[in-house]
């Protein structure tokens, strides 16, 4: 069966996003615990953050005209396939101290691998990406690997 | 030192919690994550267009709620080091979920445990399976 990932969409294999420059503030944190109904009260004053309020943090703010009909923000960190159809795939986070008001933190996405598998019901692609959020002074605070699956 | 942790057997169960997610709760999570997907917010546009039989509950809330279910637990005794999930399957507004847990691993070197974790659907059905690792003070 002949490859359906092109040299050109391998060639993405190690290529990283510019780097993306977050500031947690006490409203934000506020905001997302109360939206997921988070029960401690640490989250609820925004003294420290979710594990998963990253996840919204990392989210880009394009213009309006950048989001499709059905509102989604066009990702341009995907290279062209056969298969079009884009499910979430699953996440790990190692994290290494939760985030806080008045972090500034610096994130980095890079394509990590490219894999081929054949589904149940057809072939599927397998994209995988490493993320690191830093400080500006360079500690590592969370690191993710997520996967998206093109079918 | 810690009794906490001494405490804690493989096998233990986390405690269960169910979230029935609301139009408004749901409008509030995408505003936070500034999330624009019409699925979450506009019926007519969810069923007549991309097919779902009701609006669709993200699934990074998902993995939201199994992640409270760790750190409810483990509250002020422990950090959470790991966490990881998968969406397997949509749910929809009208459904109420359920967060489990379970210890599978205790490590007393290292001061860790790691649990299994699901959201689990009405039908007992685990939609979104995942895992975390605690990494308890001592």
């Amino acid at each position: 069966m002949p490859s359906m990932v092109s040299d050109e969409a391998r060639s993405w294999i190690g290529r990283s996003q510019p780097p993306i420059h977050m500031e947690v503030t006490r409203r934000d944190i506020q905001k997302y615990a109360v939206a997921t109904e988070q029960r401690q009260q640490k989250f609820l004053n925004g003294d420290e953050a979710p594990p998963m309020f990253l996840f919204g943090l990392l989210r880009p703010i394009v213009p309006l005209e950048g989001l499709g009909p059905d509102g989604i923000a066009r990702d341009g960190f995907l290279p062209d396939f056969p298969l079009k159809r884009i499910m979430a795939g699953g996440t790990e986070m190692t994290y290494h101290r939760p985030l806080r008001p008045g972090d500034k933190l610096i994130a980095t996405k890079t394509l990590a691998d490219i894999q081929e598998k054949q589904g149940g019901t057809g072939p599927l692609i397998f994209v995988s990406y490493d993320l690191t959020v830093e400080t500006e002074d360079g500690e590592v605070v969370v690191e993710e690997r997520s996967t998206r699956i093109i079918r | 030192m810690s009794a906490r942790f001494d405490a804690i057997t493989v096998g233990d169960a986390l405690p269960e919690r169910a979230f029935t997610a609301s139009n408004v709760s749901l409008f509030l999570y995408n505003a936070a994550i500034w999330n624009a997907h019409r699925i979450h917010y506009d019926a007519p546009y969810t069923t007549d267009v991309e097919k779902h039989p009701a609006v669709v509950i993200d699934g990074p809330l998902q993995g939201d709620w199994m992640s409270q279910c760790v750190l409810d637990w483990i509250g002020e005794d422990g950090a959470l080091v790991k966490f990881q999930y998968a969406n397997r399957r949509a749910s929809y507004l009208g459904e109420t979920l359920k967060t489990v847990g379970r210890v599978t691993a205790k490590d007393d070197a290292a001061k860790t445990v790691t649990m299994e974790l699901g959201v689990q659907n009405e039908a007992g059905d685990v939609i979104a399976p995942g895992s975390a690792v605690v990494r308890f003070g001592g």
